[in-house]
């Protein structure tokens, strides 16, 4: 088994976070794993990328060559356009439809959702409509972790309870809010999947 | 003993294994400067809190070198990590101290930036181990990062010499489990009692003379590591060198079972002559495959391949002369193609990164602006850190950017030339790195320049470190040094004081001599980290 996996977003987005709770989840599942990460200065509101490797063998390259991708994780959709490159062509997509306009030139977004669109195995998911029904706008990673469940090979219930380790210190209220959020994302994107 | 449990196996970034294995390796003290890619080497070290091992931000790399070579003088080991431009700042000590030797072990830890990711250069920094003539080992893996360096402190110990570990953003800055081995004590403490370490031409003669000498132990210490291994089969038309990360690319581009080529991975220098000699001598031509400058390949044409055998890399254009190497790259050159799919095409827009929102630099270079227009826009001498991002639209209000400090003296240079009004921007952090000196030279000349320290209670750039000096500190700096009482001036960089700010601007720009500007604004990321730490600790006391 391996899946390698392109995590991507915005600088602030929460892509780190993400990673670190799959990371933490495949650790304690026994599988071995590379989880290459961006710091410094692309995170200031920049494209952020992740490429995480999960397998029951040894991995060798910290990078995902081009083409060989099993899954793009976005959370911004016009940043998963810019990997798209790197999916296999029986890869999954999902990404979120929920622009995160920082920059003076966004395209239009009809135009960007339409080439996601375009791939054969995509799920889309409206994370801003989704993190605010659970109850806090800054869900919409969690929102997006739930939803890439049904491509992972790590079981949902711990990802869950990971999800509540995390953010433990943060009270309850938080812990609530990002778990329906994570169960949002998946019935999102099971209910695509079919 | 090492106070929190480190269980057997930890996912941990590149970066965090070298700092583990130097906390397990025995040492007393960190020492650093940051910088990304390495600056999570000392923040892991900082993390354990460990009550025997003095970790500490250095004002600068120099520093940072020094005072680690100090405590190896003192008979402990000594971790020192920076970024490959730091060790241009720290290269005198680093070079010489090659010569004096060390006592306790020292291990520099440096990290290049191929392809530039957070940085203004790609230097390599295996020219600097090899021209310093000290023993330089390049991990490929987190695992090799954590057992490579309790290694290179038993070499450094042994052969009384520091080692330097050199490393790149992808595994500075990518995650593995590694499995741990247990600690070891600390040495005790023991000054040296050599007269090497007095560098009187009488002395360096002699030291540099052992220097060279040395390089015979070196190689066998090397050796016994076996810092250069054979893999693939025996012989073949093309044969492969690869150096540090670039084996796991490698090992990417061939299947379970599938057979390589003759290749030799080598990842300490100098690097070992038999095995070299023996993969030329079992292949017609040879491929490099180095993440870095090519620097192998460079020794490789000359030595002892000359005429005999076509070298492939950098220079003849199968792996692109500049930029990271990519397992993408390693594919091309080896002439086998991915499972490249062409990428659906749509509309993209690229995402440079900006100044957060509500950043004071923003605020302070608004004000700039307006006060440079009646000279045309003028000229802005600006430094390294958060601000340099000003160079950007909508700001795209700097005109330079070379070296931390560099501002300062560059706006002497013009001034000198007769460039009126002479500005230069430096942050808190790059000011005490190495602006002061700058400044000090304007001070004794009282040259026409106005310098503007953004003050943002913090080192922003690389994730929010302690800076060294911020407000009164940094003001009583500014005047200690000399800089004449009326032209300190302390403005706050937040829009309802551009009027103010542009306008003491403009009088310290009329002004014949040196004035300092401080625009003082906490960073709005500092702001955030200070609450959640005030939260946690709210929350702490609470759980009590
Ligand atoms: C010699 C050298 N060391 C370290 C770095 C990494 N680095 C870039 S900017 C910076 C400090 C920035 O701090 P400050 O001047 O306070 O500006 P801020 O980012 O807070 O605006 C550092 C450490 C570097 N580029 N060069
Ligand atoms: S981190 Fe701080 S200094 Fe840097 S851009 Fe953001 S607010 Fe400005």
């Amino acid at each position: 088994m391996k899946c390698d996996i392109i995590l991507c977003g915005v600088g602030g987005q929460g892509i780190l976070s993400i990673a670190a709770l799959l990371d933490m989840v495949a650790l304690k599942e026994g599988l071995h794993i590379k989880q290459a990460e961006v710091h410094g200065m692309a995170q200031r509101g920049g494209a952020v990328q992740s490429h995480l490797r999960l397998a029951d063998e040894p991995i060798h390259s910290d990078l995902i060559p081009r083409g060989k991708a099993d899954l793009i994780l976005s959370v911004e959709p016009m940043e998963a356009l810019r990997y798209l490159g790197h999916m296999k062509a029986d890869g999954a997509l999902v990404s979120s439809a929920s622009p995160f306009v920082n920059i003076p030139d966004y395209p239009k977004i009809e135009k960007v959702l339409q080439s996601l669109r375009r791939v054969g195995n995509h799920v889309l998911v409206d994370t801003r409509a989704l993190a605010r029904e659970a109850g806090h706008p800054r869900t919409e990673n969690t929102v997006m972790l739930g939803a890439a469940t049904p491509f992972l090979p790590l079981p949902p219930e711990r990802l869950k309870e990971e999800l509540a380790r995390a953010f433990e210190s943060k009270g309850q209220r938080v812990i609530d809010a990002n778990e329906k959020a994570f169960d949002l994302g998946r019935e999102a994107s099971l209910s695509r999947v079919g | 003993m090492i106070k929190k449990p480190e269980t057997a196996a930890e996912m941990l970034l590149g970066d965090e294994a070298i700092a583990l294995g130097a906390i397990h390796a025995g040492i007393s003290g960190a020492f650093a400067y940051p910088g990304t890619p390495s600056t999570e080497i000392f923040e892991f070290v900082e993390r354990q809190k460990h009550p025997d091992i003095a970790a500490r931000w250095s004002t600068n790399e120099k520093v940072a070198f020094e005072e680690a070579l100090g405590m190896s003088y003192a008979g402990k080991r000594a971790l020192v990590s920076m970024k490959h431009v730091g060790l241009n700042v720290a290269a005198d000590a680093f070079v010489n101290s090659g010569i004096t030797g060390v006592t306790g072990g020292l291990v520099l830890a440096v990290a290049d930036d191929p392809g530039m990711h957070s940085s203004q250069n790609e230097q390599d920094s295996r020219y600097y181990a090899h021209f310093a003539m000290i023993p330089c080992i390049e991990p490929s893996d987190q695992q090799q990062a954590y057992d490579l360096v309790r290694q290179a402190f038993d070499i450094s110990e042994r052969l009384a010499l520091p080692v330097m570990i050199r490393i790149v953003t992808r595994l500075a800055h990518s995650r593995a489990v590694v499995r741990t081995s247990a600690p070891r004590p600390q040495n005790p403490l023991k000054p040296s009692e050599s007269r090497s370490w007095i560098l009187l031409p009488s002395i360096a003669r002699d030291g540099y003379r052992r220097l060279v000498e040395k390089q015979k132990e070196v190689k066998a210490a090397l050796a016994e590591v076996q810092c250069c291994r054979r893999h693939g089969v025996e012989k073949g038309p093309l044969g492969i060198i690869c150096t540090g990360i670039a084996w796991n690319y490698l090992k990417e581009c061939f299947g379970e079972g599938e057979e390589m080529p003759p290749t030799l991975h080598v990842f300490g220098y100098p690097v070992c002559e038999n095995e070299l000699e023996e993969l030329l001598a079992s292949v017609d031509e040879v491929l490099l495959l180095e993440d870095g400058y090519p620097f192998l390949e460079d020794k490789l044409r000359g030595y002892p391949t000359r005429g005999r055998m076509k070298v492939h890399g950098r220079f003849d254009g199968t792996v692109p002369r500049t930029g990271e190497l990519t397992p993408d790259i390693v594919l091309g050159a080896l002439n086998r193609t991915g499972h490249e799919t062409p990428p659906p095409s749509g509309p993209l827009a690229p995402r440079p990164p900006a100044l957060c929102s509500g950043c004071p630099h923003a605020d302070a270079f608004e004000a700039m602006k307006v006060a440079l227009k009646p000279f045309g826009g003028g000229r802005v001498f600006a430094d390294i850190g958060c601000y340099t991002l000003g160079a950007l639209p909508p700001y795209e209000a700097i005109h330079s950017c070379v070296d931390m400090g560099a501002s300062i003296s560059m706006a002497i240079g013009a001034a000198r030339a007769g460039l009126s009004p002479a500005v230069a921007v430096i942050g808190d952090s790059t000011f005490v790195h190495s602006g002061m000196t700058g400044l000090m030279d304007a001070i004794l000349e009282d040259t026409p320049v106005t310098l503007v320290i953004l003050d943002n209670s913090t080192v922003g750039m690389t994730g929010g470190q302690k800076t060294a000096a911020s407000g009164p500190n940094l003001e009583k700096l500014v005047k200690g040094l000399g800089v004449p009482e009326e032209h300190v001036r302390i403005v706050n960089p937040i829009s309802r004081e551009r009027d103010t700010i542009t306008r003491v601007l403009n009088e310290e720009f009329e002004h014949q001599g040196v004035s300092v500007v401080i625009a003082a604004r906490i960073c709005i990321q500092e702001i955030k980290r200070v609450n959640k730490a005030k939260k946690a600790k709210k929350a702490e006391e609470e759980a009590k």
